[in-house]
């Protein structure tokens, strides 16, 4: 789990660098929450780009903290990255108004998509593309709305465990206040994800890399000292969510079919 | 012998500009006096082509072959690309060519169809490995995952390889702690069979990205004992020159006489009694 740090950031510096300029862009856009995930991405950027080749912008509700705001401004200034606020209540409020009943979940979605909104319309903007901040933890637990905060260009954080985003935040000198507060999707007042989830994200990244990485089975897990319990939870939920990982399912009727036999990678011909 | 190894990075599936940029690195190797400029796996045409390959696949007819050919009379040339046969298979390949002509064309043997690879699915595997005279001596090309296979080695030093030349396209990966990397394997794999098998050996791995996919560089030249001679930096596309010294082959032979010494009628009496694996 531990890992190679010069190495690693070698690697996502280059790889934003790469396939962002050899599509012919300059420039990346990403949301910046004030949480340690996308400020790992902007550093990541900055340092492979350049802060003023990098928009962050942070995205509000009214029901979201002041200290997000102020962390995601930190970030921002640590890192030289153009910086802005897109408040995002005028534009959910009125849809909250004509759904009576909404739940917390459905308003969480739905300011996720709309922060989505936001970033791709800037993303044509400034011609940059949208940097994803999703690890490789959320990823693998479903943790993120799909089309929301799930929806990215290229993302370099999302073969790093929650614990490895802690490890390579620290090294590139996050601010401390960024790396020490819990993690929350800020989809309600006080809400943290561990507490949502029901386990830390620390247990979890132990279980997943044994399962993931390591390949090993249920049993083994077990007689490792995971709780069957709990092994069996995240392995349900690995597996509930893997359509928010693939491309839309598509019905085949032809000799070749998109993204089954009509296969070609992204950088073609870049 | 003066090498150049051509640690580049190619676009994916577009012949005509990596055409271009081989060229262009020729004749700069051309102006610094090399007598070889060796090219990773693939060179003209990129990695993960999936159905590319069809569309960027060429055999010795081709225009951008038959240039090739045209450059290798001033320099030996090694390069990669997909070889298509008259039988309308498609081959991940590598070709020496000198003096006009082709030396010898390698079709991957082992082609890796695992975790992030999937050769399997779009290559025919070639089925023959073998050394070829050139004027460096006589010389072994094997791709990437072949090295990975004791028979591919055992063949080649058994049939007198003093040279080993591998185009490679290895991805970044395992970067967890150090050491466990891919990097770390390959340097490991590279000085044990210069050592081992007493020859000189030149790895030539691309750069560049491709979906997500880094490939690391990192590309190095190791004399017959084993002593690494020249490496290019990771991730960087970059050349090296290097000067092996041909005849460190026979020190090497004297001096760890490994080769005068290999029992080979053990394997042939194992094979012939066991059968092997396959």
């Amino acid at each position: 789990m531990k890992l190679d740090l010069d190495l690693t950031v070698d690697i996502l510096t280059n790889f934003i660098k790469e396939e962002t300029e050899k599509i012919g862009l300059k420039h990346v856009v990403l949301g910046l929450s004030g949480g340690i995930d996308s400020a790992l991405s902007a550093a990541l950027a900055a340092k492979a780009l350049g802060g003023n080749r990098v928009f962050a912008y942070c995205m509000p509700y009214k029901l979201s903290s002041e200290e997000s705001l102020k962390d995601a401004i930190k970030v921002a200034e640590t890192f030289r990255l153009n910086f802005d606020v897109l408040e995002i209540t005028p534009m959910v409020d009125p849809y909250f108004e004509m759904q009576e009943d909404i739940s917390k979940l459905r308003m969480g979605n739905v300011m996720a998509r709309q922060r989505m909104i936001c970033l791709f319309d800037m993303s044509a903007k400034v011609a940059g593309l949208v940097l994803g901040t999703s690890n490789k933890t959320e990823l693998l637990l479903g943790y993120g709305t799909w089309y929301g905060d799930l929806a990215s260009a290229i993302n370099p954080i999302g073969d790093l465990y929650k614990t490895q985003v802690w490890e390579l935040s620290e090294y590139l000198g996050i601010p401390q206040s960024v790396v020490d507060k819990p993690p929350t999707a800020g989809l309600w007042v006080g809400q943290t994800d561990e507490q949502e989830l029901g386990f830390t994200y620390r247990e979890a990244d132990d279980l997943l890399y044994a399962m993931v990485d390591e390949r090993r089975r249920i049993p083994e897990l077990i007689s490792m000292g995971f709780e069957e319990e709990f092994v069996k939870k995240v392995a349900e939920r690995i597996r509930r969510n893997q359509f928010k990982r693939n491309m839309t399912v598509i019905a085949k009727v032809s000799q070749r079919t998109i993204g089954r036999d009509f296969r070609y990678c992204r950088d073609w011909g870049y | 012998m003066k090498v150049h190894l051509a640690q580049m990075k190619p676009v994916l599936g577009n012949l005509e500009k990596n055409a271009q940029k081989h060229f262009e690195i020729i004749e700069q190797a051309v102006s610094e006096g090399c007598d070889l400029v060796v090219f990773p796996e693939l060179s003209l045409t990129g990695y993960y082509l999936l159905d590319l390959v069809y569309d960027v696949a060429m055999d010795e007819n081709h225009p951008v072959y038959q240039k090739f050919l045209d450059y290798s009379n001033e320099i030996a040339i090694v390069f990669g690309y997909v070889y298509e046969s008259r039988e309308k298979l498609f081959y991940n390949a590598a070709s020496f060519v000198h003096r006009g002509k082709t030396v010898h064309t390698h079709k991957k043997v082992y082609l890796p169809d695992y975790t992030l690879f999937e050769e399997g699915r779009y290559f025919a595997a070639g089925s023959s490995i073998q050394a070829f005279d050139t004027e460096f001596g006589r010389c072994g090309l094997l791709i990437c995952e072949d090295v990975f296979h004791l028979s591919s080695l055992y063949i080649l030093s058994q049939s007198g390889a003093q040279n080993i030349i591998i185009p490679s396209n290895s991805p970044a990966r395992g970067n967890l702690e150090l050491g466990h990397d891919a990097s770390n394997a390959w340097q490991t794999s590279n000085r044990y069979i210069a050592g081992v098998l007493t020859v000189n050996l030149v790895f030539v791995n691309r750069v560049g990205v491709e979906d997500g996919v880094s490939f690391w560089g990192g590309s190095e030249a190791y004399d017959a004992r084993g002593r690494r001679l020249a490496a290019a930096d990771m991730f960087k596309e970059t050349g090296v020159t290097v000067d092996i010294d041909i005849d460190s082959v026979r020190r090497a032979r004297i001096e760890t006489p490994f080769l005068r010494d290999e029992k080979s009628f053990l394997v042939r009496n194992f094979l012939n009694e066991e059968g092997g694996r396959k």
